[in-house]
């Protein structure tokens, strides 16, 4: 579903590559942990299989698609297959949750009635049934990540990619998100998350891929976060 | 394409900076009506060239002695003049007006005024009034074949005088067409400058659009159709503006010079035909603007 060849990727204002020749293969329906302290690297990693931005060498594939050498036009339909979320939400503030949801589907050419029927239901799976006319200021952190979550998971992408999603929020609240995105990656959906918090990743014991210094320094498939450090 | 969304979002965006949307219509309004004022003395040049290339003629006024003696053109200096005149390829016609129909006619112009009290027949020549075949090398033709000739005293060509006429138009013109220049420039400006402000304050918007992978129409075409609407508004504003002056002073100006019939009145469908140019010039010019501004600009 995912994989990296050797991938480099230096920014330009800076000395030592943000990736170092790192190679990762992920599977369908995988969940794994993307750790390391900051500066790591995980966030580059991430905003490569988004195409945010081009390695420096290397080779990347999602879904098929190589995302490296996608043509400008083609890049929207690699973000359709590739949900999104975020430690600070990036929810819309002058629109309801579920106009923020409906939101992902329009602009990508949805039909009315497909998203009176889906956005619902996606409320419902992350918790929030009877919220859908809030605004996001009225909500907690906890559930304002669900929003996101929701708008992430909508359009059933092949891939969540998530970028410290329980960095602003409190442990128990953090449980509830990761409960949350343990359901969705039941649904099939591969799942990979970016994230330095130890608790999540020790009670989890999923794959981790650690991070250090832009290099892969361990690859483990039912891994905790201290492990030889 | 959603239509409903990209409905939804350009509404929004127009109301979102209203004082900007206004500053940005009048500037492109009054650009336009600029243009359009331009256009329609372009439009009154070539009308009132065409009613003169066959009205206007060459005048060969003759000498005082002649003038006095012959008062039909039945004598041979005359007949003389006139048959030189008639052979020639690009004369259409000679006509002789003699002291006293010139008098008449100078009463006729005059009526009222002291210089027709003191104007006398044996002051104003007879002249032998050309009308010309060849618009273009007639003139100079008449001129030629008529200097140094004996019984004339000078030839005039009408168009020499009717010149000035259309330096005067020409002049409006050009004062325009700069006016409107210059106002376009302040139009795009603005334009590009909206776009931009308008893409600012979208940047979430654009940001989770990008993010769920909506495609280029769908990020770029809200801030496209702003920048059209507003040209288009602007175009229907000048044609407003147009037509109000045409009733409101055009038609007085032209008036006098009009009903003379020395320049074709402007009429309502020229304004509206005028107008109805500026609709497309309004609408292009501020989709490019918008269009180039996303390109350069804007990462949407
Ligand atoms: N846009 C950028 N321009 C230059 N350097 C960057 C940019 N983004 C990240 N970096 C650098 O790349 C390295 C990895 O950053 P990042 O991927 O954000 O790590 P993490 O998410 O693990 O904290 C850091 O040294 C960071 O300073
Ligand atoms: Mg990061």
């Amino acid at each position: 579903m995912i994989r990296l060849e050797r991938v480099t990727k230096m920014y330009k204002t800076s000395t030592r590559p943000a990736l170092d020749r790192v190679s990762v293969s992920i599977d369908k329906g995988e969940f794994v942990f993307l750790i390391g302290p900051s500066g790591s690297g995980k966030s580059t990693f991430l905003r490569l299989l988004l195409r945010e931005d081009v390695p420096t060498r290397g080779s990347i594939f999602v879904a098929d698609l190589d995302v490296a050498k996608l043509p400008r036009r083609r890049v929207p339909r690699l973000r359709q297959r590739i949900g999104c979320v975020f430690q600070d939400f990036r929810l819309l503030p002058n629109k309801t949750v579920g106009a923020n949801v409906a939101f992902a589907l329009e602009v990508i050419g949805k039909s009315g009635p497909t998203i009176r029927k889906v956005v619902p239901e996606v409320l419902q799976l992350v918790g929030l049934e009877g919220k859908a006319d809030r605004m996001p200021h009225e909500l907690s952190g906890g559930e304002q990540q669900r929003v996101a979550i929701a708008r992430a998971f909508v359009n059933r992408p092949l891939v969540l990619l998530a970028d410290e999603p329980t960095g602003n929020l409190d442990p128990d609240i953090s449980q509830d998100i990761m409960l949350l995105l343990e359901r969705i990656n039941r649904t099939g959906t591969t799942v990979l998350m970016a994230t330095h918090d130890h608790s999540i990743v020790d009670s989890m014991r999923r794959r981790v891929v650690e991070l250090d210094l832009g290099q892969v320094v361990r690859d483990e498939s039912r891994g905790v976060y201290g492990v030889g450090r | 394409m959603r239509s409903d969304f990209v409905t939804r979002e350009v509404l929004t965006g127009l109301r979102r900076n209203v004082t900007m949307t206004v500053a940005m219509v009048l500037t492109t309004a009054i650009s336009l009506g600029l243009v359009g004022t331009g256009l329609l003395a372009v439009r009154t040049i070539d009308a009132t060239e065409s009613i003169y290339s066959d009205r206007l003629e060459v005048q060969v006024a003759l000498t005082q002695d002649v003038s006095a003696a012959d008062h039909d053109c039945t004598q041979p200096i005359c007949t003389g003049l006139k048959a030189t005149l008639e052979n020639s390829p690009l004369v259409a016609s000679v006509r002789f007006e003699s002291q006293q129909q010139a008098y008449e006619r100078f009463q006729e112009l005059f009526a009222g005024q002291s210089i027709a009290e003191i104007a006398r027949p044996q002051s104003l020549p007879a002249t032998l009034r050309v009308k010309l075949a060849d618009q273009n090398a007639g003139a100079e033709a008449v001129r030629q074949a008529m200097a140094d000739q004996v019984g004339v005293r000078t030839v005039i060509d009408q168009r020499d005088v009717v010149g000035k006429l259309f330096d005067f138009l020409a002049g409006v013109r050009n004062v325009t067409f700069t006016l409107a220049l210059v106002q376009a420039v302040a139009a795009l400006l603005l334009i590009s400058n909206t776009v931009q402000v308008s893409a600012y304050t979208r940047r979430a918007e654009v940001g989770v659009m990008r993010l769920v992978g909506a495609t280029r129409w769908y990020t770029q075409l809200p801030f496209l159709i702003e920048a059209v609407v507003t040209g288009v508004v602007g175009a229907v504003l000048a044609s407003i503006g147009l037509i109000s002056a045409k009733f409101l002073f055009i038609d007085d100006l032209l008036a006098g010079i009009a009903q003379n019939g020395v320049i074709p009145p402007i009429g309502l469908l020229d304004v509206v035909q005028t107008s109805f140019y500026l609709l497309p010039i309004g609408a292009l010019i501020a989709g490019i603007t918008g269009y180039v501004t996303l390109r350069l600009y804007v990462k949407v």
